[in-house]
């Protein structure tokens, strides 16, 4: 297959995830969601999603629970600064994988 | 969709514009913005937003237009723009040659040249019909005060032949709220699966695709003015203009208004006896090497005009007509000479002396590497 | 109909339209038939008061020069006071017309060269008829009436056409009159 065959003739995509390719490979802190503090959990309601919002990934999902697909999630941090109620944080990769990180180096 | 900002000597064509939208005669959105390279970004806006879209500058104008001069080409959003060529300081000068355009030559963009009023006119419908076929945007340049601010008569087509000629534009790119897109987004090296599977072209692909529309664009402009000539009488199914060239071997290469004069000074070499016929471009962009060959096939003396010049170079024309040549077995002197930079007035017997002063060389030998001649009074 | 072509050149002082005049001529000469014809200023930095120039150019087929009018076959001045200028005439040769907007006659211009001259005082005409626009006399239009009587490249007809085209109504009559007045008081001196 040759790029032509796209058919495109300036760049062109959809939004979606995973547009810009495994964007959860760039990731080194994660977003950690307290359930107790998100406020739809806490009412059992639709409600608040602003992570949802200004996530640039498109990964978290507008449901209740809120859920991350880290499969995508560049790990930007935006979701735990936008939260009003803080209820995401961010988690280094290394505390949660210190072996992987060890190979690494 | 016009987008301007005013600038001398280009403001003459956006004053009458915003008075044809105020009066209603002109069916479009005019928007007053606040510098070139927002006008030009609201006309690439508007050509991705569906609109047909139009605006025009001049010399530091269309220098700040520079950036947003590529984005329109590597977006091939078939904008037109007329440059009224100006001069580019320092020194200040608001006089005419064509250092603005021949400035923007590598952006992608089709580049046109009039030789008088009608072509202006005849030439935006062409390059309307040309840029929505191959999607390249299209320059169209002239002359500014030598043509911007002269009178002469012009045939002004019916709008029903118009509309004959130059069907609705169809964009091939629609930014449409119910069916979002990214479009030009950070596209790297390498070609790219989207989502649905399909390779996509990396940054160097698209850019091959810009390169090829242009090379391919040479037939569409020759049959678009094919088409023009059938409805409106006057032949444009041409890269340039030929005066003389079937016995030439005495060729005088110029282009613009300047194309128009040189045919005087072309009459002046006849009358003494030389075999001296013109070369006006028409077509800067796509450079139209193949069909210039068997133009220029019968020539032994090139004399090239250019009022512009690449510094530490020569004169942009020049450098093209060369390399065209090159290998193609045509044994010609080509002479450069820079003239008309700033607004100085180029005579036809300041052009036919030139080439007079040239012809000892057919005898003498004369390398083409030479830096050009200028004609002034340093 | 002039066989070939007619080149006139146009001096006056920023703001008194020898722009105008230049373009008014071109129309005229449209109408009368010709099909190659350009009007154009000359390219300086135009102010008021300045001395400016401009050129009209007439012909049966395109006009192929743009460059300045070198050798005019008519020099039209709006302003007696730039006969001082040596460009002013400069060009002008054996046959041509110099028409000048002045109070004196031909005679005592005290212009030497070896072409004709028509003479009116536009600027005494545009006063009579109050064609007075900001404290000056408007001789642009008025002037016109000395370049039809001394040369036939463009008539009154074409003139009168171009000026009920050009001008709004209330403006129409008064530009007429200064024509044909100016018409009837230009002097002629004629080369022998
Ligand atoms: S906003 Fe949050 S969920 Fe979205 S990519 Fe950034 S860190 Fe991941
Ligand atoms: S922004 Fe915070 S509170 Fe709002 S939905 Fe997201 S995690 Fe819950």
């Amino acid at each position: 297959m040759r790029t032509r065959d796209c058919k495109h003739i300036c760049d062109e995509s959809s939004p979606g995830i995973g547009e810009a390719g495994k964007t959860g490979e760039w990731r080194n802190s994660f977003p950690m969601i307290d359930q107790e503090r998100c406020t739809p959990s806490r009412q059992n309601k639709p409600a608040c999603f602003l992570c949802w919002l200004y996530c640039p990934e498109a990964v978290i999902s507008k449901t209740v629970p809120v859920q991350i697909n880290l499969e995508y999630c560049k790990g930007c941090g935006i979701c735990s600064q936008v939260c009003p109620v803080q209820a995401i944080t961010m988690i280094n990769e290394e505390e949660l994988h210190p072996e992987e990180d060890t190979q690494k180096s | 969709m016009i987008a301007a900002y005013p600038i001398t000597p280009q403001t003459p064509l956006t004053e009458k514009l915003s008075e044809f939208v105020e009066g209603g005669e002109l069916n479009a959105e005019y928007v007053a913005v606040e510098s070139e390279h927002s006008a030009l970004t609201v006309c690439t806006s508007a050509s991705m937003a569906g609109a047909r879209t139009f605006t025009a500058s001049s010399a530091h104008g269309l220098a700040y237009m520079h950036e947003m001069l590529h984005w329109a080409a590597g977006a091939r959003l078939p904008v037109v723009l007329a440059c009224v060529n100006r001069a580019i300081g320092a020194p200040w000068n608001i006089l005419n040659d064509q250092q603005d355009s021949i400035s923007q030559r590598d952006t992608g963009w089709i580049q046109i040249y009039a030789r008088n009023n009608q072509e202006i006119l005849d030439s935006v419908l062409q390059a309307y019909k040309i840029a929505e076929t191959v999607y390249v945007p299209v320059m169209v340049c002239y002359d500014g005060y030598v043509l911007s601010h002269a009178e002469m008569p012009v045939a002004v087509p019916s709008q029903e032949d118009v509309d004959k000629f130059l069907p609705s534009y169809q964009p091939h790119t629609i930014l449409d709220p119910a069916n979002p897109k990214n479009y030009n987004l950070v596209t790297l090296a390498d070609p790219r699966v989207n989502t649905e599977g399909v390779l996509c072209h990396g940054y160097m692909e698209l850019r091959y695709l810009l390169q090829e529309a242009l090379q391919n664009s040479g037939e569409v402009i020759i049959r678009v003015g094919q088409e023009f000539a059938e409805l409106f009488g006057r032949s444009y199914a041409n890269m340039f203009w030929e005066d003389r060239l079937a016995d030439a071997d005495i060729v005088i290469v110029a282009m613009g208004s300047l194309a128009m004069e040189a045919t005087v000074a072309a009459d002046m070499l006849r009358v003494k006896g030389h075999k001296a016929g013109v070369l006006g471009m028409r077509v800067f962009r796509p450079f139209p090497k193949a069909d210039l060959l068997k133009a220029l096939k019968k020539s032994r003396l090139i004399v090239v005009f250019d009022k512009n010049i690449s510094y530490g170079s020569e004169g942009a024309t020049c450098s093209e007509i060369k390399s065209a040549l090159y290998g193609s077995g045509v044994n010609a002197v080509i002479r450069n000479f820079i003239v008309g930079l700033g607004g100085r007035d180029v005579k036809a017997r300041e052009m036919a002396d030139a080439v007079t002063k040239s012809l000892p060389l057919l005898k003498e030998g004369f390398l083409n590497s030479e830096y050009p001649e200028w004609i002034c009074y340093i | 109909m002039n066989a070939r072509l007619h080149e006139i050149r146009w001096h006056g002082r920023g703001g008194q339209g020898a722009i105008t005049a230049a373009k008014i001529v071109a129309q005229a000469a449209y109408l009368k038939g010709y099909r190659g014809i350009t009007a154009a200023p000359s390219f300086g930095a135009e102010r008021r008061g300045a001395p400016v120039s401009a050129s009209t150019r007439i012909s049966p087929q395109t006009v192929m020069v743009i460059s300045q009018v070198e050798k005019p076959d008519t020099v039209v001045v709006l302003d007696h006071t730039l006969l001082k200028y040596q460009e002013v005439t400069s060009g002008l040769d054996r046959g041509g017309w110099l028409v000048v907007n002045s109070q004196q006659h031909p005679k005592e211009l005290n212009i030497t060269g070896d072409f004709n001259i028509a003479n009116a005082d536009a600027t005494r005409v545009c006063r009579e008829l109050g064609l007075i626009i900001a404290g000056l006399p408007v001789v642009n239009t008025a002037i016109l009436g000395a370049l039809v009587h001394a040369t036939n490249v463009v008539d009154m007809a074409s003139i009168e056409a171009v000026i009920r085209e050009r001008f709004s109504d209330s403006m129409i009559d008064i530009n007429l009159a200064a024509i044909m007045k100016t018409f009837e008081i230009t002097k002629l001196k004629k080369i022998r």
